[in-house]
């Protein structure tokens, strides 16, 4: 594997509220190379958001990084200081939120507040920064840039919104872009026509990207590589055409069982029993054990780290040396109510 | 049964509301002040020194006496006397007392005003609602101290000789009427998503009144937001109250309210007389101010996040 | 626009008819000014002179077009026109809410500002008790006691009144003299502070909301700098609401006026105003009810129009809405 571009080790973070502490990433462990995609995949409260507003440093207080490191370009970057993290995100990690329609500015237009964004990077002058902007809006395929540049957000639609917001990411050439559920938000036909945009601006500038969904078919067009999560830690790792064909983690397979299938006309979807533990509440041993349809009694007692299994590495028993030969087959999960 | 009691005093004792209480020494004072307030007002009759309202009792040669710290105070007068020869602290008692009572009824008249307001303008809807609601933006944009002293002005012209007997209902009437807006609103709002609701329409097979369902539904919701508006409002009232008297349109001086006693002494203060001023203005303060950090608190502990 | 200007006619109307529907049926103007020894004859004359045998909707058109040219009819307590009496008094009650408003717009804002960036320093804390404390002081009473210290115990500056002032033309101003300078520190600390607290807590509490935004993590995310964020963002979306509660505020300044001029005996129009309820003076209450209703609708004239100037979300129309 060629030098990692971000590294994340044993990253910890904790919200401590009155009942105690709440840990929401536990020990998650996770490399990304320079130009890669790696999609982050998990229910809603798995961890996966966390875990980037902590490479970005914007964690929301009380939430903190408790342990672990975060390296880019080998270098630590959790530990900077207040000023120098503020000129990493922006420069050289460019983040996209969930929600178009409220991540720009009401007040600007888009044009001022890519230009804005442009200058505190980049050492350009204010019409060169315009050229650019209307470069990028261009290249993000909003037509008539020239024009649109001074417009408001409000006079754009949502998918416009987010190549907005995508172009205002990397518009200082960043080399890692976290997008977080970047289209959720947005219409169906819409969904793939941003997807689509991002694995172009990816391959097209090198960049690479973190893409943090609850969605598995936009990993499976998407990402090269998949880290599912599961309560706070990741359950399983490897290239996407592993953890797809072959999910290794009961809780993959059950995952990949929720998304219907072209090829296969069955009309059912297979789910998975119950729901994911709140975090007052994470099971000993486990986490998945009491949804687990393949559970024995060691997953109750201890709890399991990644494990290599085949192509990929998961966090489960069934692939410790001399457990028996596991066969999860997605439509072998056991079927939920 | 013992033990269920107990359970549930523990379970009360543990939520988060009593959390909050027990973890916020403001709130816990501004309870302690405000029960003695409401207490010592309540109670006036009995634990006030003297009666000052007893005119047999008063004697002008006591008028003006100063606290008794100071020389020539006396100590069965702690905080001094005015110019008729009445104890301060006891007048003090007794005004409070005008004072919450007009505050707590005049907040009961705007709360039952502009909850029903509200139900009605949020069931109903159309017209309706779009007339309450514009009399309430037009309404809001008028302090409330001017249409009290509008209505009273008007009470005065209509019933000129029958004024003084009606004063308290005049009060309460015209500081109660400015304050249904808030009230209506949030009630309005919760009964707007309430309305549309499968139970709702439900209630209508069953042959229960609509309406009806959603009292019993709507009520409950707008407890917590009711509750903060309605503690801040006792404070704004009894101020409105307060300097309504102090303007000389409120409560009669032979009922004086805390604002009144604060008008009387304001006569006083050039000549040197400031206990017969400061200690009802210190006291009207110290209510108002414990009732302002009890609705605060409360106000964060049903709503962290508006902070 | 054009509809907010409708709007602002009907309100006006309204409070014209609830004037005039005072005059009207509040008292008999008739045995108020000819006293209990008209003669029939003359009462009938008389009504016939006012127009009061005339229709309802004839005689409130009469009152709208009088009000319109500034004719209220005459005080029943003093005997004057009540338009001398309120133009006569307006400067004083001007001046004075428009220094009571620029202190507590200059210091309510950048305290609030302060309180909502930082909000767990001591700073803020401090500020924000001592605010609930100025939320929980009535005006008057902080009237009395300023007086109590600065006039009454320490002598520095005079009680009540206007100090000396100045003509200009029809307008008297207290703000060239040195006693009228004096006189006017304290009434305007007393009238601007119960707003003061108000919009700084008002600013606080919207800017602690508004820095939860998306786009102001966005904004973070972007790697502008603290700056950039706080006042080029944070600030410049809290001024929208801001701006509505600020001038309806500022309105009301000039109706709390009635208090701090009563503390300090100050010859305005709310001296006036009280008075006049206390003598049930309807001519003087209604002139000062129009007033106040034509103050606070050119205040919501210039808010609405200010909201044009800040939020681009109404200046422009959509013409890209539909632009997928």
């Amino acid at each position: 594997m060629t030098k990692p571009l971000l590294e994340v080790r044993d990253l910890r973070v904790e919200f401590p509220t009155r009942r105690g502490t709440l840990t929401a990433v536990d020990g998650v462990s996770f490399a990304i190379a320079p130009g890669e995609v790696l999609g982050v995949v998990g229910e809603s409260g798995a961890g996966k958001s966390l875990t980037g507003a902590a490479i970005i440093g914007l964690l929301e207080p009380p939430g903190r990084i408790a342990a672990g490191e975060i390296l880019l370009d080998g270098v630590r970057i959790d530990n900077l200081p207040h000023d120098a993290m503020r000129r990493i995100r922006g420069r050289r990690i460019g983040a996209i939120f969930q929600d178009p329609l409220t991540s720009l500015d009401p007040l600007y237009s888009v044009g001022r507040q890519i230009i804005e964004t442009i200058r505190t990077h980049l050492d350009l002058g204010d019409a060169a920064a315009r050229r650019r902007a209307i470069e990028l809006l261009g290249e993000v395929g909003i037509p008539a840039a020239g024009q649109r540049i001074d417009h408001y957000p409000h006079q754009f639609s949502g998918g416009m919104r987010q190549r907005v917001v995508i172009a205002l990411a990397i518009c200082a050439q960043p080399q890692l872009v976290i997008a977080d559920e970047p289209t959720t938000a947005l219409d169906v036909s819409i969904q793939a026509q941003i997807i689509a945009l991002l694995r172009r601006l990816g391959r097209d500038h090198g960049t690479a990207v973190m893409l943090v969904t609850h969605d598995m078919g936009v990993i499976a067009e998407t990402a090269d590589r998949v880290a599912v999560m599961y309560a706070g830690r990741i359950v399983e790792i490897g290239p996407v055409a592993g953890v797809i064909r072959a999910p290794k983690h009961p809780y993959t397979a059950g995952l990949m069982g929720s998304i219907p299938s072209v090829v296969d006309d069955r009309e059912r979807l297979v789910q998975i029993d119950g729901t994911m533990p709140r975090l007052t509440a994470i099971p000993p041993g486990c986490a998945f054990h009491p949804r687990c349809p393949h559970v024995f009694d060691r997953c109750r007692r201890e709890r399991p780290e990644l494990l290599d299994a085949g192509a990929t590495r998961a966090a489960c028993w069934l692939h410790a040396p001399g457990a028996r030969e596991p066969s999860l087959g997605s439509r072998s999960t056991k079927v939920g109510s | 049964m013992a033990g269920r009691l107990a359970d549930a005093l523990r379970d009360s004792w543990d939520s988060d509301l009593a959390w909050s209480f027990r973890h916020s020494p403001y709130a816990m004072v501004a309870a302690i002040v405000f029960i003695a307030c409401v207490g010592t007002a309540a109670l006036a009759p009995w634990v006030a020194p003297h009666n000052p309202f007893d005119l047999a009792r008063l004697d002008l040669s006591n008028s003006l006496k100063p606290p008794m710290w100071i020389a020539g105070g006396d100590p069965s007068y702690p905080l001094g006397t005015d110019d008729q020869g009445r104890d301060i602290l006891s007048t003090i008692f007794f005004g409070a007392r005008i004072s919450l009572e007009v505050g707590i009824a005049a907040v009961l008249f705007s709360m039952g005003l502009g909850v029903a307001l509200g139900l009605l303008a949020g069931y109903v809807g159309g017209k309706t609602d779009a007339f309450i609601m514009r009399v309430a933006d037009v309404q809001l944009s008028f302090p409330a101290i001017l249409i009290a002293l509008l209505i009273d002005g008007v009470a005065r012209a209509v019933f000129p000789g029958a004024h003084d007997s009606m004063a308290f209902w005049v009060l309460v009437l015209s500081i109660g009427v400015s304050g249904w807006v808030q009230y209506a609103r949030t009630v309005r709002g919760s009964t707007m998503v309430e309305k549309n609701k499968e139970y709702v329409q439900a209630a209508r097979l069953f042959g229960i009144h609509p309406l009806a369902i959603m009292v019993r539904h709507v009520l409950p919701n707008v407890l917590g937001p009711v509750l903060v508006i309605a503690t801040i409002h006792i404070a704004t009232a009894i101020i409105t109250e307060a300097t309504l008297s102090f303007l000389g349109v409120g409560v009669p001086a032979t009922e004086p309210s805390l604002g009144t006693l604060i008008r009387i002494g304001n006569d006083f203060m050039f000549s040197g007389e400031w206990w017969v001023t400061l200690f009802p203005g210190l006291a009207l303060v110290i209510m108002v101010l414990a009732i302002n950090l009890l609705g605060d608190w409360l106000r964060d502990a049903l709503n962290p996040r508006l902070r | 626009m054009i509809r907010r200007l409708l709007q602002a006619i009907v309100v006006m109307l309204v409070v014209a008819f609830v004037a005039f529907s005072l005059f009207q049926y509040v008292g008999d103007p008739v045995q108020l000014m000819m006293g209990q020894f008209a003669t029939p004859a003359d009462r009938i004359r008389l009504t016939h002179e006012l127009g009061l045998d005339q229709p309802f909707y004839v005689q409130f058109f009469h009152f709208v077009v009088n009000a319109l040219h500034g004719q209220f009819g005459v005080s029943l307590r003093i005997g004057k026109p009540v338009s001398v009496l309120l133009a006569q008094r307006l400067p004083a009650t001007l001046e004075l809410s428009i220094c009571a408003a620029l202190l507590a717009l200059a210091v309510g804002i950048p305290a609030g500002v302060y309180a909502g960036l930082r909000p767990n320093s001591w700073l803020a804390r401090t500020a924000m008790s001592a605010s609930l404390v100025g939320v929980s002081l009535p005006t008057f009473l902080i009237g009395i006691l300023l007086i109590l210290v600065f006039a009454v115990k320490l002598g520095w500056l005079p009680a009540f009144g206007r100090g000396d002032v100045v003509h200009l033309g029809g307008w008297s101003t207290g703000l060239l003299t040195r006693t009228g300078l004096e006189s006017l520190i304290m009434p305007t600390i007393t009238l601007g502070l119960f707003q003061l607290t108000l919009i700084m807590r008002l600013v606080r509490s919207e800017m602690l909301e508004v820095l939860r935004a998306d786009y102001i993590k966005f904004a973070r995310a972007r790697g502008l700098s603290d700056r950039a964020v706080n006042f080029g963002h944070a600030l410049r979306n809290t001024l929208v609401p801001v701006i509505t509660i600020t001038g309806l505020q500022l309105g009301s300044i000039i109706a709390f006026s009635i208090i701090t001029e009563q503390v300090f005996q100050w010859p305005g129009m709310g001296l006036l105003f009280v008075q006049a309820v206390s003598y049930a003076d309807i001519p003087v209450m209604a002139a000062y009810l129009c007033l106040i209703a034509l103050v606070f609708v050119v205040i919501n004239l210039i808010v609405d129009l200010l909201y044009f100037v800040v939020d681009p979300r109404l200046r422009v129309d959509r013409p890209g809405a539909a632009g997928h």
